[in-house]
């Protein structure tokens, strides 16, 4: 069993790769906990999707990935809501327009330089096992931005998103923290798209959530639970991944899902998530 | 007397079409104020024109003496309509309270001692400090609405403004939530409410207010409540009958409710 555990850890790329889908899960049942509240889940997709616009031409002009991607992410964040602000279209057709431009961008990019295409789908599907020691050290800085951020705004944070008419009302600036929310998922979002990729990394802000959701009833509880249950999974995906030789962020991905099921069938009761994410929505 | 609320030539427009047209209103300080009117009529639009919380196309509003601003709005408590609140998210009664401190809390500050006193003072005042650990969604309509006033409560604030606190709340509940509004005009508070109870509000409340767009009448219930008035403010939708000494208005609620 020691053996078992213990052994995969003697290569270097599975120490980077555990402790980076470790702390990108952590990351996530942060954020993800107002995501699954707050029925961001569609425009957390969409901002990881236009992401990849930022990472196919960082790539091409050989500058950072992470700073290409969380650009895009966040320029799309702000468009989104600028253009669905102006009332012409709503927010879902203004995401839905955005997202898929800017991914085709980046779908077009690299279809010009099929040499490293190989290194692309990495960041489209996930492959948390060439993770550099670079990219370590840029996730975990990420991370302790997104901590110390959600940390000092916690209580603000908390109440618009429970109650966002009220705490503007009690003089609270509802419409920057939500701002500020969104600026928080791109970065999430930009941190996690190398363990699980772009595709994929909605899947890790929401599952985990959702799972802690089930059985929880207090807002940090389903925080600590969510990073919990994100964890677990990105320790038993990249095992699986390793001794079944399979993509490893598909295995973390599909572990969280298994936990999902296993909670809804243990808790029996099923809250209307599902209604939440039908209301997802951006900056309005 | 002094005022909690003065507002002057107040006009509130949705795309245009105005909601709320030429308000000049001035609310006495300590006072508890019924305001009705029928469906559209801009009740809940004056709320939140209050708290600035919607745009104005012109006019003037004080609140305590001063312009709405995010000092004043501390001392304002809002209670908003129950379909406006998520009731699935995670918090427990205490929590939602706690939120009432958090306008004065310093970012990264825990609550201190003081703000935890003034939250279980909230609660004991409106008789949910033994589930202060329940889970909001758990609750039924009329006790959401006390752990609701519970954190205006908690906030410290001079005026309470709530949005139809009774509707879809059993009868008893509604007594409960009239009286203990009662007791917080007593202790000092400026209560404003919405509602559709007429009845209530001739009852138990100082000043009535008929809004439709504009105000109709303002003053004590017994003087507004005429069958002149309240046809002017319900137009089609309320029936006024004179029954030997007394005056039923019954109201055309249509689906809005």
């Amino acid at each position: 069993m020691a053996d078992h555990l213990l052994g995969p850890l003697e290569f270097g790329f599975m120490q980077r790769g555990l402790l980076a889908s470790v702390l990108v899960a952590v990351i996530c049942g942060l954020l993800g906990s107002f995501v699954v509240l707050k029925g961001l889940a569609f425009i957390g997709d969409a901002l990881a999707h236009a992401s990849f616009g930022g990472v196919a031409l960082a790539f091409v002009l050989g500058i950072n990935i992470y700073l290409g991607a969380f650009v895009f992410a966040i320029a799309t964040a702000l468009g989104i809501g600028a253009i669905s602000r102006r009332g012409r279209v709503s927010s879902d057709t203004a995401i839905g327009v955005l997202f898929s431009g800017t991914f085709a961008l980046g779908i077009l990019v690299i279809s010009r330089v099929d040499s490293y295409t190989t290194d692309l789908f990495g960041y489209l599907f996930g492959d948390v096992l060439s993770i550099t020691e670079r990219d370590l050290w840029t996730i975990g800085a990420l991370g302790l931005v997104v901590l110390a951020l959600v940390s000092v705004f916690y209580r603000q944070l908390l109440f618009a998103a429970f109650d966002p008419t009220v705490a503007a009302a009690s003089g609270i600036p509802a419409r920057r923290l939500e701002y500020l929310l969104l600026a928080l998922l791109g970065v999430t979002i930009v941190t996690a798209i190398q363990a699980v990729g772009i595709v994929m990394v909605v899947a890790l802000l929401v599952t985990p959530s959702a799972t802690a959701y089930l059985f929880t009833r207090r807002f940090h509880h389903m925080i600590l639970v969510s990073m919990a249950i994100g964890s677990l999974s990105a320790l038993l995906g990249i095992y699986l991944s390793y001794y079944l030789d399979v993509a490893s962020g598909a295995a973390i991905i599909l572990v969280a899902t298994a936990l999902f099921f296993i909670a809804l069938a243990v808790t029996g009761r099923g809250r209307r998530l599902s209604e939440k994410a039908e209301h997802s929505s951006g900056v309005t | 007397m002094k005022k909690a609320i003065e507002i002057r030539d107040l006009s509130v427009a949705y795309d245009r079409r105005p909601v709320v047209e030429d308000v000049t209103l001035s609310i006495p300080s300590e006072a508890m104020v019924g305001i009705v009117g029928p469906n559209g009529g801009g009740k809940s639009t004056l709320l939140k024109a209050l708290l600035g919380l919607v745009t104005k196309i012109r006019g003037e509003v004080e609140v305590l003496g001063r312009p709405v601003d995010r000092r004043v709005l501390r001392l304002v408590g809002y209670v908003p309509q129950r379909e406006d609140v998520d009731w699935n998210f995670p918090v427990s009664a205490f929590d939602v309270v706690m939120m009432g401190r958090v306008p004065s809390m310093k970012l990264l500050r825990r609550p201190t001692a003081r703000d935890k006193e003034l939250v279980w003072e909230a609660l004991k005042t409106v008789g949910m400090e033994k589930h202060a650990d329940t889970r909001i969604g758990e609750f039924s309509g009329g006790q959401q609405q006390r752990v609701f006033l519970a954190r205006a409560l908690a906030q410290e604030a001079e005026v309470l403004l709530l949005d139809e606190p009774v509707s879809g709340v059993d009868a008893p509940s509604q007594h409960e939530i009239f009286d203990l509004l009662r007791r917080l005009q007593g202790a000092g508070k400026t209560v404003i409410v919405t509602t559709h109870d007429l009845s209530c509000v001739a009852e138990r409340f100082d000043l009535a207010l008929l809004l439709n767009r504009r105000v109709v009448a303002f003053g004590r219930p017994e003087e507004v409540f005429t069958p002149e008035l309240l046809n002017e403010t319900y137009q089609s939708h309320l029936m006024v009958l004179k029954v030997g000494e007394r005056t039923v208005a019954l109201e055309d609620r249509g689906q809005g409710g």
